[in-house]
């Protein structure tokens, strides 16, 4: 049994048809590239896993439980966490509460249920090291940060609670070479604890690096499901524009 | 205030502000404004420093506090509530009318007056998340709705005559502090406990931080809203009580540009008026400057005209340092 299983899902915004039928498989500790055009669906269709849209028709199943009428704060209980592409930081709280949006600790005090900062703060500095990301203070307000340590953030968010899938939305599109490699490591470190990862790139080569399989979404349907290790630059390429002369894009991407 | 660009060892004001900030939630140049604004009127009047008029102005200021308390909850979601002065009077007038028209016990005309404010907020609040019209909009539109209902309530007239028990919430002076000020100093604290410390209060930070991120985190941003419109509403409903209670009337026309000072004085303590931050503390020292001010310039003889004139620029001066700052704080 597959950790996460789409099947047969369908949306529609409107009059615009968006996916059609895309069916979908994780295990456990896998690795999904999820690849395609801008407009093919990648991300209404991790929005759907999310809970943030609703599908029209489908099955979604976490652990062979069905989660299509979960919230998206049930399905985060559930271990689905989504790392942004613009993050979704609150600029202008701290990392703590940043991490612990939507899932605060609380203590009673005298009959009231209040935030326990203290615990907060401990455990983010955990996560924080754990990451050995490197920030100036965690009591600072996140917007003060770097680019690449305010991804540290939204990273710690997403592990902080021992998700069993995390879907990536471009995470290395903006970073430096540097933490492109740390970030990739960090996949291979969740597929190594039996993590579920679905990673949406646009960086064919971080794509082919770090997966297991690849899908290729195509004007709202899975194109392709290809194994990397049999797989090349040109195939996906292909797979992406849908045939024809794929060379001199192929070549492209090759060079990187 | 000068900070060394170079990474030193941070200065004393720096390191006290960092920890005001965070365990206060009150900015130090507030408290420097409000130390330096009663010193001033104390060396220009001499009626300045004296525990009755200490008393006066934090009678003044307990009803613009409640207001300043609901701005604060509301601006710091990224919303804004223009209607509460005139919620103010509304609620005013209907509790007048239940205890007085119609002969409600106090208990029950108490109620219907909280009951009033918040009902015209959830209005707000529905129409706001689930009509989505912009806040500015709707309760720019009920400011006109709850004044016209008191109006029509109260048939243009000032309602008087509240039951004994009802004055003693405006009037009363449990070991001789007013009890508006007595009420104030609770729901203050319980608020800002609330608003800095509670789930509920922290959210309402995230979604006037950004709305994505906490709609992201699995928060319903839509139904947080609803409730900060009527808590909003609610607040403004005990504005009116207190209000009503220490005129012993219901006045229709109570509360009028209310608003205008109430968000002052949350700006003043430091809410950003786009949302993501605020504090309740920050806001009744806000509250507090707000009230010294006018205290002092009625002291002075000053006509009220110009008070209005000067609340005005105040407005417009707090929110003017408050950008200065945050661009000082994100240049590069």
């Amino acid at each position: 049994m597959s950790l996460l299983d789409l099947s047969g899902i369908e949306k529609s915004f409107g009059s615009v048809s968006v996916l059609h039928g895309v069916d979908l498989t994780v295990g456990a500790g896998e690795v999904i590239g999820l690849v395609g055009d801008n407009g093919a669906g990648k991300s209404t269709l991790m929005k759907i896993v999310t809970g943030m849209y609703q599908a029209d028709r489908g099955s979604i199943t976490l652990e062979g439980d069905n989660i299509l009428e979960l919230t998206p704060g049930e399905r985060r209980a559930r271990g689905i966490e989504m790392i942004y592409q613009d993050l979704a930081l609150a600029k202008q709280q701290d990392v703590a509460s940043n991490i612990f949006l939507g899932r605060e600790p609380t203590r009673r005090v005298l009959g009231m249920s209040l935030v326990d900062r203290r615990k907060m703060k401990l455990d983010a500095q955990k996560m924080i090291d754990r990451l050995g990301a490197k920030l100036p203070a965690i009591t600072r307000p996140v917007g003060s940060f770097s680019g690449g340590q305010q991804q540290s953030v939204a990273i710690a968010r997403a592990l902080t609670f021992n998700p069993k899938i995390v879907i990536m939305d471009e995470p290395t599109a903006a970073l430096a070479v540097r933490e492109v490699q740390s970030v990739l490591d960090l996949i291979r470190q969740l597929k190594s604890q039996g993590i579920g990862v679905i990673l949406i790139s646009h960086r064919l080569n971080d794509v082919l690096s770090v997966t297991d399989r690849i899908i290729v979404l195509r004007q709202g349907r899975a194109a392709a499901n290809l194994l990397t290790k049999e797989t090349t630059m040109p195939d996906i390429v292909s797979a992406i524009v849908g045939g024809g002369d794929v060379m001199v894009a192929a070549a492209h991407e090759a060079q990187g | 205030m000068a900070t060394p660009q170079i990474q030193s060892v941070p200065s004393l004001w720096a390191r006290l502000q960092e920890k005001s900030i965070e365990q206060l939630h009150i900015r130090l140049e507030s408290i420097v404004v409000l130390v330096g604004l009663a010193a001033i009127m104390a060396i220009l009047s001499p009626f300045f420093l004296s525990v009755s008029n200490f008393m006066n102005i934090l009678l003044a200021t307990s009803t613009i506090g409640v207001l300043a308390i609901a701005a604060t909850f509301v601006l710091s979601s990224g919303g804004l509530d223009l209607s509460i002065g005139s919620v103010l009077g509304l609620s005013g007038v209907v509790g007048a009318a239940f205890a007085v028209n119609l002969g409600m016990p106090t208990p029950i005309a108490v109620l219907a007056t909280i009951g009033a404010g918040a009902l015209a907020g959830l209005v707000n609040g529905w129409v706001i998340t689930r009509g989505f019209v912009p806040a500015f909009i709707v309760t720019l539109g009920m400011l006109g709705i709850a004044r016209g209902l008191a109006l029509v309530i109260s048939d243009g007239r000032v309602i008087y005559g509240l039951p004994d028990w009802m004055l003693f919430l405006g009037q009363g002076r449990p070991f001789g502090i007013p009890m508006p000020v007595i009420i104030l100093i609770i729901v203050a604290i319980i608020m800002h406990i609330v608003l800095a410390y509670t789930r509920y209060g922290r959210h309402t930070l995230a979604i006037g931080d950004n709305e994505n991120a906490a709609r992201t985190a699995g928060i319903n941003v839509e139904f947080h809203r609803l409730t900060l419109y009527t808590l909003s509403g609610g607040l403004a409903g005990l504005a009116g009580l207190l209000f009503a209670t220490r005129i012993n009337s219901g006045d229709p026309t109570a509360g009028i540009t209310y608003e205008l000072t109430a968000i002052t004085a949350a700006i003043i303590g430091g809410t950003n008026l786009f949302g993501g931050r605020g504090s309740i503390l920050g806001t009744m020292i806000g509250a507090m400057i707000m009230g010294v001010l006018q205290n002092g310039l009625n002291l002075l003889a000053v006509q009220s005209y110009y008070q209005q004139m000067a609340i005005g620029c105040v407005l417009v001066l707090a929110v003017f340092i408050d950008q200065f700052q945050q661009r000082q704080e994100t240049k590069v």
